[in-house]
């Protein structure tokens, strides 16, 4: 299963600490890997770190540059421009900007001097952790780094074999935000998406569009709405929006300062509260694992 | 003078803030456009309520292949680094939702049998809100790349006058595609453990990048003075602290600009842009 929401903030993590504090026999990954928070929570043991390269990124070696500018005419990214080092020949040498460049090699192809190098670089790396509730696949990617969504498949996939391994039943994902690339490397292969909605405009929208994503890809998906009270009357729309739709509503939590409060003692809200909050959320578990096993 | 809006973690209020200012600014006949480069979940439009006036469909160039030229030589599948041409010996297959639009593999075609047509992966529209100009851009469901729909936003941006960029949440390239060109970020966070932490690595990815930013705090209240102490500890300037307010949570649900209904929000946004602009003239 993966939780995601389209917008940002909803509580995916949140939602996320708390099932790994409620199901049984699972394994978590962390996909969100540009902005990783899950570790936060689950203060993980590392039993193995591996680095990940992305992509190839192109580098002119000044010395060979004789100045002609075809690099920069073949780039479609905007990648090249006319400000490297001199090399005794000429004044100023082509140079590659490796945060545009996308790793394609049409430079290398059309540089009449052979100046470009082609080389895959470190732009993250990625873990295998035990924590208090069980096994953690997670990454991070180092920042401006390239190809996240080949991450998330390494982070999936691990997790996947980690749970083939240990015979676990659940593979528990917390996803990204939004829509493109990490997004749907998360869902491959998913029985469930679990999308996060606020009651808010911009949830209700964002919750649309994740919906027409996992239509697209014919993801069963479930919702649940995060701190519901603030408006109940979005919150009511976006109800009757999914049910039309055949989405299953897995119930409402409230705003609560619970929330902060469980984040700020590194643990997920049920393990510190009992409140209404943290009722909700265990409903919201039951509802969910019974939807899970509909699927299955 | 080109200001990103940009977070690490998602959900902090760089759309409240960016729509607000573009509001307050526009009031006082400031020239002003707003463009949104969070192309997966584009929210900009939900505040201002453009009238959109022009529509364009954002396209990538893939490769045709004419079957009666094509030897099965191979040289474009071995070229394409992103594997969305293959050649089995007996076909070419094209895979376009990962074709990355470099045009190398027609490049390196011997035969000249590749063509390259466009693919649309989205949209960029285009309008006015009041005085306000307006630009979305908007990725197209199931398409994987939203970096050539930012490109496209940001090809409009205008030649003066105050741009207003609402970034994508995260750190990797549809982040450092937005920021990159601008004359000042800011980064707005929350001040919680997930806050503080996002921050850390949106800071370290604006650094790389090499654009001057600032820090905006929203929601400050019980979660801890961690980002203030961050900031401190990292030079970077604070420009605005927003208090935790369960009203101004409400406003934003129904798709309401807090600088109208809210009592001294709008005054916030003046003493921001009073901060912006001697951290740019800076």
């Amino acid at each position: 299963m993966v939780v995601l929401s389209g917008k940002g903030g909803t509580g995916k993590t949140s939602l996320v600490t708390a099932f790994a504090a409620l199901a049984d026999r699972k394994v978590l990954a962390d996909c969100d890997v540009d902005a990783a928070d899950l570790h936060l929570i689950l203060t993980p043991r590392t039993l193995q770190v591996q680095e990940f390269q992305g992509r190839r990124r192109a580098h002119i070696v000044a010395d060979r540059c004789a100045g002609c500018g075809a690099c920069a005419e073949h780039c479609r990214f905007g990648a090249i421009a006319f400000d490297g080092p001199g090399n005794g020949a000429i004044a100023k040498t082509y140079r590659v900007d490796p945060l545009a460049c996308e790793g394609c090699g049409v430079c290398l192809h059309v540089c009449p001097t052979q100046a470009l190098e082609f080389s895959l670089g470190r732009d993250g790396e990625w873990y295998i952790s035990e924590t208090r509730h069980g096994p953690l696949v997670h990454a991070r990617l180092d920042p401006g780094g390239e190809n996240s969504g080949k991450l998330v498949t390494l982070v999936r996939e691990g997790a996947r074999a980690v749970a083939k391994e240990r015979d676990l039943d659940l593979l528990l994902v917390d996803g990204s935000p939004g829509i493109g690339c990490p997004v749907i490397a998360s869902v491959a292969g998913t029985d469930l998406v679990l999308g996060v909605a606020e009651p808010t405009l911009s949830g209700q929208h964002d919750l649309e569009r994740l919906a027409a994503l996992t239509a697209h890809f014919r993801i069963p998906m479930a919702v649940c709405i995060n701190k519901a009270d603030l408006n109940p009357d979005v919150a009511s729309a976006i109800e009757r929006w999914c049910q039309a739709r055949g989405i299953r509503i897995v119930g409402r939590i409230p705003y609560d300062p619970v929330f902060t409060h469980a984040q700020g003692q590194r643990k997920s809200v049920v393990e510190i509260a009992d409140g209404p909050a943290a009722k909700a959320l265990r409903g919201v578990w039951q509802e969910t694992r019974a939807t899970l096993e509909a699927i299955r | 003078m080109r200001i990103v809006f940009a977070s690490g973690k998602g959900g902090t209020g760089k759309t409240i803030l960016a729509t607000n200012l573009a509001s307050v600014l526009a009031d006082q006949d400031h020239s002003v456009t707003y463009l949104d480069c969070d192309v997966e979940a584009p929210n900009g439009h939900i505040f201002l309520k453009p009238v959109i006036t022009s529509r364009e469909a954002v396209t990538i160039p893939v490769p045709e292949v004419d079957e009666a030229r094509c030897t099965r030589c191979g040289r474009c599948g071995e070229f394409c680094q992103s594997h969305a041409i293959v050649c089995l010996g007996s076909a070419v297959l094209t895979f376009p939702e990962l074709c990355c639009g470099c045009g190398g593999c027609a490049l390196v075609c011997p035969e000249k049998a590749i063509r390259e047509i466009p693919r649309a992966i989205g949209e960029v529209a285009r309008g006015a809100s009041g005085p306000i100009q307006f630009v979305e851009g908007r990725l197209q469901i199931g398409q994987p790349m939203s970096p050539p729909i930012i490109r496209a936003v940001k090809r409009h941006l205008p030649r003066a006058g105050i741009a207003i960029l609402d970034a994508p949440p995260g750190t990797s390239c549809p982040m450092i595609e937005t920021v990159r060109g601008a004359d000042f970020v800011l980064l707005v966070a929350e001040p919680t453990v997930f806050g503080l932490h996002d921050l850390t690595l949106a800071v370290d990815a604006i650094r790389k990048v090499g654009v001057p930013h600032g820090v905006a705090i929203n929601r400050v209240g019980p979660g801890g003075d961690g980002v203030q102490r961050y900031c401190a500890q990292s030079n970077i300037p604070i420009l605005l602290q927003i208090p935790e307010d369960r009203r101004i949570a409400e406003i934003y649900s129904r798709g309401e600009l807090a600088a109208r209904s809210f009592p001294g929000f709008d005054r916030w946004m003046n003493d921001l842009f009073g901060r912006l602009r001697s951290a740019v003239r800076s």
